[in-house]
């Protein structure tokens, strides 16, 4: 099972690198598709653009490293991204965090145990006058309050 | 449809398509930007099209999605033409009595129209209601009337023309000669003079050439960028065309961040539209000019929208600086000429090639011309978008467009400029603002990010927040940014912990003036003026915070306490059920009490207490009054309770 799962992993990942193969410049492009694709970047896929792009690792885990919206490490089946941008900072945005980080029992940047949820701070959603945001999923949730905060989390398996 | 291949075919097109509308025929517009979308309204839409399909009006009616109108604290916002019937805040549920009621019977939905705060009249018209009334959105306001996706209402309000003019009628010089007299300046951050950047790139030896929009917008709290590029992306394009003739170039990228889903869909669709109608690719309007567009995603970093970090980024490498005294006009993008400008910065572009260097440059201040769009956000009534001239005052946009600070709380300060911006305080509030008045206060323009503030912010924690940002997003290339910051960060934390010292604020000025001169980059030589400017207005704050232990805003964690005033609590069980921590003790007719030992500040109490009772208090600078004997604090059946003051 796992090793059909691979093979159907590196089948798609191969499709990536197909449509940037032969063009300068297209590493951060590719990883960030590899990124939505997959949610983070696997160790294998990094050694299989290497491979196929004949780019050096290191300079693919630099790039990697380097951007926020690349993770190297395995992501949960939910993703919740909490806005500490200013607008959101002014509106209440740390409680929020606080509070997520309280129910949900982890740091920001952490996974929880059962992989339900991974929690993330991001710089700005671009719904400054919704603040404070928080995006489940790629579903944005606008003027949370702290006591709002686990009836959202329960609508995520 | 075929590529249009001339001036003439251009103007036969718009003709056309202009013909086919009927202005007098009903239709409903939904906005359907970002902030719209978090408020639900894909469903509005689905809702309204089925509705239509029932009443059996789909043929009759008009209904188009738009890109962001600005007023998105109240959205979403459906506009019904021709009258510009305006309803806020519309869910699912009133689609059936939009249209059985205002299309069909020209009938007012009051409930759903503006309501004035201050006279509690209701409003029917978009353009009446305050927040658009003192606005003007040369820039903006073509976003509520285009259909991104759909490149023929563009053209119906005589898009391409301005570019049509220019491959036609104009010599690269003379664009530049245009651009130049109306002193337009880079609308992302600096204020350079886009004229001027343009002629070196031009002049610069080295081909090919490129042209790149900046569409990064790291500026957390700002979203003016992202919402011209989702509602208006071909206005972008076409001033991008503009300046890559001006400039000799037949290569341009757009710079869009990954975070903006929307703005990255939106583009693509219209790149293929411009394509295929020949805006475009080779011989472009028939007039032999060619140039084409590609898209490169942003990963997240801010310092990536520096214009050097970004080239890099484009290049596919890390995005990260180059030292300075290369200029980018000179060795951009593989070391080739390369001119960057912000989304804003050419939109504006088509609009001065259609009007004229003259009319661009009667609008706004001596040096600042034209207008800006702000993002008005934080803790004022109206957030969203607003376009105004340079050198409208704070006060009106504060006031008068944003209806002033929500809560009826005391205005304290204005955040500009983005992170490495300025706090600017309620003694400027008649600064006409543009460029250079924005500077002079210690703070600037940055992209339009206006975050207000009112009392209930902590300004040295407000400073801690943007330092502790900047810290997070130094590429940590050059010492003094890196290690600057963080010493700064340290020292801030430590205030805000109530472990400052005397010394701390002199430390800070010392360490800003270093970064100042040997950073490498824009973002290291600014990263202290969030620290300065408060200094310079807010001293007091940071007094009270190292000499007194007190934090004024009462936000600072580790220097509150929160407590329940025995003789406001009506003992309703609300704050003790909803704390996350079983701190607080006490049952029905029993008056609460906060354990403080196990309080850790979450501030739910503070939240849940009924407003009319009040009872839940936050205190700092003096300690916790001890908690009432166990006999007293029943309350007995009867008794008046005093209600609770803030
Ligand atoms: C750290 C840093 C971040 C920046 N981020 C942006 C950005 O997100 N968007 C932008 O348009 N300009 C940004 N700038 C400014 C750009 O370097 C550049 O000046 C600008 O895009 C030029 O366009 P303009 O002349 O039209 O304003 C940033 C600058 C610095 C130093
Ligand atoms: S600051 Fe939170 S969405 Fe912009």
């Amino acid at each position: 099972m796992v090793e059909i799962d691979m093979k159907v992993k590196m089948k798609r990942v191969d499709e990536i690198i197909e449509r940037y193969k032969g063009e300068e410049g297209v590493l951060i492009q590719l990883l960030l598709d590899i990124q939505s694709e997959f949610n983070w970047i696997p160790h294998g896929v990094i050694a299989r653009i290497s491979e196929k792009m004949r780019i050096p690792t290191s300079q693919i885990y630099r790039i990697a490293s380097f951007y926020k919206a690349m993770s190297l490490n395995p992501v949960g089946r939910h993703i919740v991204q909490v806005c500490m941008g200013t607008a959101c900072q002014v509106r209440g945005a740390p409680k929020i965090l606080d509070r997520l980080e309280a129910n949900l029992k982890i740091k920001e940047g952490g996974t929880t145990p059962d992989m339900r949820f991974s929690l993330k701070r991001v710089n700005c959603l671009g719904c400054c006058a919704m603040g404070p945001v928080i995006e489940v999923d790629g579903t944005y949730h606008g003027k949370v309050t702290s006591a709002m905060v686990q009836e959202i989390l329960e609508k995520y398996e | 449809m075929p590529r249009v291949k001339s001036r003439d075919a251009l103007e036969e097109l718009i003709g056309e398509i202009v013909a086919k509308r009927d202005l007098n025929k009903p239709c409903i517009t939904l906005c359907s930007g970002t902030a719209c979308h978090a408020t639900g309204s894909d469903s509005v839409a689905d809702a309204i099209v089925e509705e239509l399909d029932k009443q059996g009006l789909t043929e009759e009616v008009g209904f188009r999605r738009t890109g962001c109108h600005g007023f998105c604290e109240q959205g979403p916002i459906v506009v019904i033409y021709p009258e510009a019937i305006c309803y806020l805040n519309v869910t699912p549920d009133d689609a059936p009595e939009i249209i059985s009621k205002t299309i069909k019977e020209t009938g007012i939905i009051d409930r759903l129209l503006y309501t004035d705060p201050s006279t509690g009249e209701r409003i029917v018209h978009e353009h009446e209601i305050p927040f658009y009334k003192h606005q003007s959105r040369l820039v903006f306001g073509d976003n509520l009337r285009i259909d991104p996706t759909n490149i023929k209402d563009y053209l119906a309000l005589g898009g391409y023309r301005a570019l049509a003019r220019v491959l036609h009628e104009l010599t690269p010089e003379e664009v530049l000669e245009e651009v130049k007299r109306a002193n337009l300046r880079g609308r992302g951050g600096g204020g350079f003079p886009a004229g001027m950047k343009w002629e070196s790139t031009r002049n610069a030896p080295g081909e090919p050439k490129y042209v790149i929009v900046n569409c990064d917008e790291g500026d957390p709290g700002a979203y003016m960028d992202r919402s011209i590029m989702e509602g208006n992306p071909h206005r972008v394009l076409e001033g991008l065309t503009i300046c890559a003739y001006a400039i000799g170039a037949r290569h341009g990228f757009v710079y869009v961040r990954q975070e903006y889903p929307l703005a990255v869909k939106n583009l693509g669709i219209a790149l293929e539209q411009a394509r295929e109608y020949g805006f475009l690719g080779t011989d472009i309007l028939g007039s032999g000019f060619e140039f084409d567009v590609k898209v490169h995603r942003g990963a997240g970093a801010f310092v990536s929208g520096e214009s050097s970090a970004l080239m890099n980024a484009i290049e596919g490498k890390v995005g990260e600086p180059r030292p300075k005294y290369v200029h980018t006009s000179e060795a951009g993008i593989w070391d080739k000429p390369s001119n960057l400008n912000n989304v804003e910065t050419l939109a504006n572009v088509p609009l001065i090639i259609e009007k004229g260097a003259d009319w661009f440059g009667s609008i706004g201040t001596e040096g600042s011309k034209g207008t800006k769009i702000f993002s008005l956000v934080g803790t004022v009534n109206n957030t969203g978008l607003v376009e105004v001239p340079m050198g409208t005052t704070l006060r009106d946009i504060i006031y008068k467009i944003g209806g002033g600070i929500r809560g009826g709380k005391r205005f304290k300060g204005v955040q500009t400029g983005g992170p490495s911006g300025g706090i600017i305080p309620v003694q400027y509030l008649d600064l006409p603002v543009d460029f250079d008045e924005l500077t002079k206060l210690g703070s600037m323009m940055g992209s339009g990010g206006m975050i207000v503030i009112d009392e209930d912010t902590c300004i040295v924690d407000l400073a801690r927040y943007f330092v502790d940002f900047l810290c997070d997003e130094s590429c940590g290339k050059c010492v003094p940014c890196r290690e600057g910051l963080k010493r700064m960060r340290e020292i801030l934390e430590d205030i805000v912990a109530g472990r400052g010292k005397e010394g701390d604020i002199e430390l800070l000025e010392e360490i800003a003036v270093v970064m100042k001169k040997a950073s490498l980059c824009a973002l290291g030589t600014t990263a202290a003026n969030p620290a300065l400017s408060t200094i310079r207005y807010f001293r007091d704050e940071y007094d009270a915070h190292i000499k007194e232990k007190r934090c004024p805003a009462l936000v600072c964690k580790d220097l509150i306490s929160y407590y329940i005033e025995p003789e406001a609590c009506i003992a309703c069980l609300k704050c003790l059920k909803n704390c996350p921590e079983g701190a607080i003790e006490g049952e029905k007719r029993v008056i609460h009490v906060i354990e403080q030992s196990k309080c850790v500040k979450c501030g739910i109490c503070y939240d849940v207490c009924p407003p009319k009772v009040g009872a839940v208090k936050k205190i700092s600078g003096k300690p916790v009054p001890p908690s009432l004997p166990e006999a007293e604090r029943a309350i007995r059946k009867g008794k008046k309770k005093g209600g609770g003051s803030d």
